[in-house]
């Protein structure tokens, strides 16, 4: 299974991202073979959620772990059929385990506040 | 000649100051007023318009024939906001995100999207104290409040002296109301919380190139650090409101000083003449 992880850096020993559409990197990990590839987020001034749910979509993640979702990021991912788990928090490596150990709750619902208000920057 | 009122912070007397010198100035000029503060105008509680007509203003969002589109991701890569994505097969249009551009329309190669007018608030015109009123209103859920200013500013005379009564803040509906007016009047109080949203009201209006002068509402409390801040800007502090009893209660009957107190329609008068030479 591959997993998204939102992090400030690019490795397992990162800290968390708590936002998703802003997170600084996208850690994307085979939980298989522990294989890792970071992305670097580079949201624009606009619908940041949005752009980071088709990145997701487009890296072939079927799980995405963070701290909290937005409106348009969670419209975006439960298009694809994405699994959100939210309140992630520690190091990637921890995320990861709390997630295969069932600690975290899988989201059914937008849970962030939104950045912006969800509506991108005016 | 167009005056824009605005602050950074909220509840600093914007609408004090714009109702009270548009109706201070009548007299000589013909005024117009426009209350750009969309999202909860309250202007027309002090200068009580008779409201003649009532317009919506609209944006037009897309609406993607899903047969038609080939999933080119054409319109996804023009659109500046993110406000269309293509998920798998589906397409998901983000209605509070699209500013109605109509890019996506144009770029389409197989001519998939259309588009729908949607409302996004009104504007109310009529008149007050015998000049020109009207007042933009964001319509309840709406997140955009920039094309009803936009719409707003399309209608100004520029025979008239048009007061423009600001949203508070300092992203885009202010940026809006405040570009391409002759002067900006800031409003603000002095306290440490005042300073520091004049401050970034100072950069905006700067960034547009509109000359800025300050009126220190509620003059008294706080202390003197907006006015050290006025004069190491070079901004002209053109007005005092005192922290008065009196001030306070004509507020909260919804009248304006110079309806009530002959000496403040000259203050107001004399707050024109300071910011318009």
């Amino acid at each position: 299974m591959k997993v998204c992880i939102t992090a400030r850096g690019e490795g397992f020993t990162a800290e968390v991202d708590p936002t998703f559409g802003r997170a600084a990197y996208f850690l994307f990990i085979d939980t298989d073979t522990r294989a890792l590839e970071a992305v670097a987020n580079v949201p624009g001034a606009h619908g940041a959620g949005v752009q980071a749910a088709q990145t997701v979509v487009e890296k072939g993640a079927t799980v995405v772990i963070t701290g909290s979702v937005g409106p348009n990021a969670y419209q975006g991912l439960a298009a694809a059929g994405i699994e959100m788990y939210t309140g992630a928090t520690g190091t990637v490596e921890q995320a990861l385990a709390n997630f295969q150990t069932g600690k975290l709750t899988r989201s059914g619902g937008a849970t962030g506040a939104r950045h912006g208000g969800g509506r991108g920057i005016q | 000649m167009r005056i824009t009122i605005a602050s950074g912070k909220g509840g600093t007397g914007k609408t004090t100051v714009a109702t009270n010198l548009a109706i201070a100035v009548s007299g000589k000029f013909s005024v117009q007023f426009l209350d750009c503060d969309v999202e909860e105008p309250n202007a027309h509680i002090f200068l009580k318009p008779q409201i003649e007509q009532t317009r919506s203003v609209e944006k037009l969002l897309p609406e993607v024939d899903e047969e038609l589109c080939t999933r080119c991701g054409e319109c996804v890569k023009a659109c500046e906001f993110n406000a269309i994505a293509i998920i798998g097969r589906k397409i998901l249009v983000y209605n509070d995100l699209c500013h109605g551009c109509g890019l996506c329309k144009m770029v389409c190669p197989v001519g998939a999207i259309n588009e729908h007018p949607h409302e996004l608030g009104v504007i109310e015109t009529g008149t007050a104290h015998g000049f020109s009123f009207a007042r933009g209103l964001l319509n309840v859920g709406e997140a955009m409040s920039t094309p009803i200013i936009h719409e707003m500013k399309g209608m100004i005379d520029p025979k008239r002296l048009t007061i423009i009564d600001a949203p508070p803040g300092t992203g885009c509906p202010t940026i809006a109301a405040i570009k391409d007016a002759d002067v900006a009047i800031l409003v603000t109080e002095p306290t440490p919380f005042g300073l520091h949203d004049l401050q970034a009201a100072v950069g905006v209006a700067r960034s547009v190139e509109v000359p800025v002068f300050v009126v220190i509402n509620r003059d008294g409390i706080g202390d003197d650090r907006v006015e050290r801040y006025c004069q190491e800007e070079n901004i002209q502090v053109a007005m005092k409101i005192p922290f008065a009893r009196e001030i306070a209660k004509l507020y909260s009957q919804g009248t304006t000083l110079v309806d009530a107190l002959p000496e403040w329609k000259e203050r107001f008068q004399a707050l024109y003449e300071a910011v318009a030479r």
